[in-house]
C-alpha cells in the first residue's frame, strides 16, 4: 500500500501539474501556429512573464494587508491574465505584424520571436534581478493530507493546495476553450482559419480579429500555465525558457494547430517525464523477498537521471517526427 | 444598370499585368460564363474582382460603386460571394460550420438561409455534423457553393465550378447553378468544358491574353465559327 502512495505523490500528482502547465502552454504554442503558421518561440518567455506580473499583483496584495483565503497567486490570476493578454497584443503588434504586412516568411517570424525572448528574459532581469524568488515568502503553503491508514497505508497521500487549485483552473480552462472553440462564432472562425485562412478571408471572415484573438487566448493561458509553474518551483528569468522543448514537443506530438492534441500530447510528455525519472525500486522493494538470497534492487531504479528529464520530451519528438509527423491528432502541415 | 460592370480592368500580381483590359457587364438575372485558353487571366478577372490581386487600372462598379481593391471582409456584405476552384470548404469544420463561416459576416438570424440551402441540397442536411473533408468531391461542390450562398449575395462567382468532378456531377453542378440563378443570384463563373457552360449562358466572355476577344450570348458564342474553331475546338 505504501509503495502504491509513493506512487501516486510522486508520479500521478507531479505528472498532473506538469501535465497541465505543458498543456496550457502546448495550447499556445498549437494555435499561434495554425493562425499565424509559425513556431512561436518566446511562449515560454510569455509564461515566464505572466509569472512576474502575478507575482507583482500579489506583492501589490500583500503589501495593501489584503488577506485572501486562497493562495494570493490564484486570487491575482484572473488580472494577471487580461494583463498577459494585452501584452501579448502589445507584442504582437510591435514585432509580428510588421513583419507578417511584408509577408515575412516562417522562419524570419521564428528568429524574430527569439529575439522576442531575449528581450522578455532581460527585461526580466533588469527588473527583478537574476535571483529566485517565490510565492510562498509571505503566505504558508496549505498541504492536505489525505491519510489512507484505512487501505492499510501509513504514509498519507499528499497534495498541496495549489497543486489542487491547479487542477481545477486547468480544467476549467480546458472546458471553456472547448465550448469557445465549438460553440462560439468566434472560435469557428478561429477553427477555420486554422484549417484555411486563405478560405476564412474569402468567406469574409475578419482574420485581423481571429488574430488578435488568439494572442488573447496565447498570453492568457502562457500567463496561468507560468504561474503554476511558478508556484509549484519556484518564480526565475529562466524559469518557462527551460521547458519551451517539452511544450513544443506536447503540440508536435498533439498535432500541430489541434488545440486538444496540445492537451493530450501535454499530459503525454509531462507524465513519460515524470515516469522516466521516477526511481522503480521505490515501488518493487516487495520484490526483494521473492528475489535469491544475496540478490537486491539496486537503490536507484530510474529509466531516466532527474537531470536528464529534458532528454524525454527530445526522444518523444524524434520518435513522433518519424513514426507520425503530423501527431496524434492530424495536425497541419506547413 | 448592370449589377457589375468591369471597364478596362488591369491588374496582377505586382509584377507584369495580366489582365490589360477586360471588360464585362452582368445582370443579376444572367449566367456569366469567362472561357479561354489557359493563362488567359479567367480565374485572374473574379480574383480581382474579389479584391485577391492589385487592380491598378480600370473600374469595377458594383451596386453603382468602384470597388476596385476592396477587400473580401467589405464585399461580402454588399453582396458578392466567390467560391475558390481548390480547397474550397474547411475540411476539419463540419458541413453545418462550413455554412456558418459562409454567414460569418451576417449578425441577423441566417437560420432561414441556412434552410433555403439545405433545400437545395437535401444531401448536406443528412450530413450537416460530419467533416467537410470526409465528403465526396461532388458533394464537397455543394458544400463549397452553400457556404458562399450564406451570405445571401446578389452576385456569385465561381471559378471552375466542375473541375474534377465526374460528367454526372458536372451536370449535376450546372443544374444546381442554373437553380440558383432563378432565385434570383447572378453568376459569373469561369468554366473549362467551354461548350457546355456557354450552351446555358446568357452572357459569354472570350478572354485571351488578358483582354476580350469575344463577347456575347453563350449561343451566339457557340454559333460563332471563329470562337468555335480558335477556343472550343472546332
Amino acid at each position: 500500500m505504501d509503495e502504491l502512495i509513493f506512487f501516486i505523490n510522486r508520479v500521478l500528482i507531479s505528472g498532473t501539474v506538469l501535465g497541465s502547465i505543458y498543456a496550457l502552454g502546448a495550447i499556445g504554442v498549437t494555435l499561434i501556429f495554425g493562425i499565424l503558421r509559425f513556431a512561436h518561440f518566446a511562449h515560454g518567455d510569455m509564461m515566464t512573464m505572466g509569472a512576474f506580473i502575478a507575482f507583482v499583483l500579489a506583492g501589490l496584495c500583500a503589501a495593501l494587508g489584503i488577506v485572501t483565503p486562497l493562495p494570493t497567486g490564484f486570487v491575482v490570476l484572473p488580472v494577471a491574465m487580461v494583463i498577459a493578454a494585452f501584452l501579448a497584443l502589445g507584442i504582437d503588434k510591435g514585432f509580428y505584424a510588421p513583419l507578417r504586412k511584408r509577408g515575412a516568411k516562417p522562419v524570419t517570424m521564428l528568429i524574430a520571436s527569439i529575439g522576442v525572448t531575449l528581450m522578455i528574459q532581460g527585461l526580466i532581469r533588469l527588473i527583478f534581478g537574476s535571483g529566485t524568488r517565490s510565492f510562498y515568502d509571505t503566505e504558508p503553503k496549505d498541504i492536505f493530507r489525505i491519510d489512507m491508514s484505512a487501505f492499510g497505508g501509513t504514509r498519507p497521500i499528499s497534495i498541496t493546495e495549489p497543486q489542487v487549485l491547479m487542477f481545477v483552473v486547468t480544467a476549467l480552462l480546458v472546458i471553456a476553450l472547448h465550448l469557445f472553440l465549438t460553440r462560439s462564432r468566434l472560435g469557428k472562425a478561429m477553427r477555420a482559419m486554422a484549417d484555411n485562412a486563405d478560405l476564412a478571408q474569402v468567406s469574409g471572415i475578419n482574420t485581423a480579429l481571429v488574430v488578435r484573438v488568439t494572442w488573447v487566448i496565447a498570453g492568457s493561458l502562457a500567463c496561468v500555465a507560468g504561474v503554476m509553474l511558478a508556484l509549484d518551483v519556484a518564480l526565475m528569468p529562466d524559469l518557462a525558457f527551460n521547458i519551451v522543448l517539452p511544450i513544443f514537443a506536447a503540440a508536435i506530438v498533439g498535432g500541430l494547430g489541434h488545440a486538444y492534441g496540445a492537451i493530450v500530447g501535454g499530459f503525454l510528455i509531462a507524465f513519460a517525464e515524470t515516469l522516466a525519472v521516477f526511481n522503480w525500486t521505490a515501488v518493487l522493494r516487495p520484490l526483494n523477498g521473492l528475489l535469491p538470497e544475496g540478490m537486491a534492487l539496486p537503490a536507484n531504479l530510474a529509466l531516466v537521471p532527474t537531470e536528464y528529464k529534458l532528454t524525454v520530451a527530445f526522444v518523444i519528438l524524434v520518435v513522433t517526427l518519424l513514426v507520425r509527423p503530423t501527431g496524434i491528432f492530424k495536425g497541419v502541415s506547413t | 444598370m448592370a449589377l457589375i460592370e468591369l471597364r478596362n480592368v488591369v491588374g496582377g500580381y505586382g509584377g507584369a499585368p495580366i489582365l490589360n483590359g477586360v471588360n464585362m457587364a452582368i445582370e443579376q438575372s444572367d449566367i456569366g460564363v469567362i472561357v479561354g485558353p489557359n493563362g488567359a487571366g479567367k480565374s485572374t478577372t473574379l480574383k480581382a474582382i474579389f479584391g485577391l490581386l492589385r487592380v491598378t487600372g480600370g473600374t469595377i462598379e458594383f451596386g453603382g460603386r468602384n470597388i476596385a481593391n476592396s477587400l473580401p471582409d467589405a464585399l461580402v456584405p454588399i453582396g458578392l460571394s466567390f467560391v475558390p476552384q481548390e480547397k474550397n470548404v474547411f475540411t476539419t469544420l463540419s458541413v453545418e460550420e462550413n455554412l456558418e463561416m459562409g454567414a460569418f459576416t451576417r449578425r441577423d438570424d441566417f437560420k432561414d438561409t441556412m434552410d433555403w440551402v439545405y433545400q437545395m441540397f437535401p444531401v448536406l442536411a443528412e450530413k450537416r455534423r460530419q467533416p467537410a473533408g470526409e465528403l465526396s468531391g461532388g458533394q464537397r461542390q455543394m458544400v463549397a457553393m452553400g457556404r458562399a450562398l450564406m451570405s445571401k449575395p446578389t452576385l456569385l462567382m465561381l471559378d471552375e465550378p466542375s473541375a474534377g468532378l465526374s460528367p454526372r456531377y458536372v451536370i449535376e453542378i450546372f443544374e444546381t447553378i442554373m437553380r440558383v440563378n432563378k432565385e434570383g443570384v447572378g453568376i459569373l463563373m469561369v468554366e473549362q468544358n467551354a461548350r457546355q457552360a456557354l450552351a446555358f449562358a446568357s452572357r459569354g466572355f472570350v478572354l485571351a491574353n488578358g483582354q476580350n476577344r469575344f463577347t456575347g450570348t453563350g449561343a451566339e458564342l457557340i454559333a460563332d465559327p471563329e470562337v468555335a474553331k480558335s477556343f472550343l475546338g472546332g
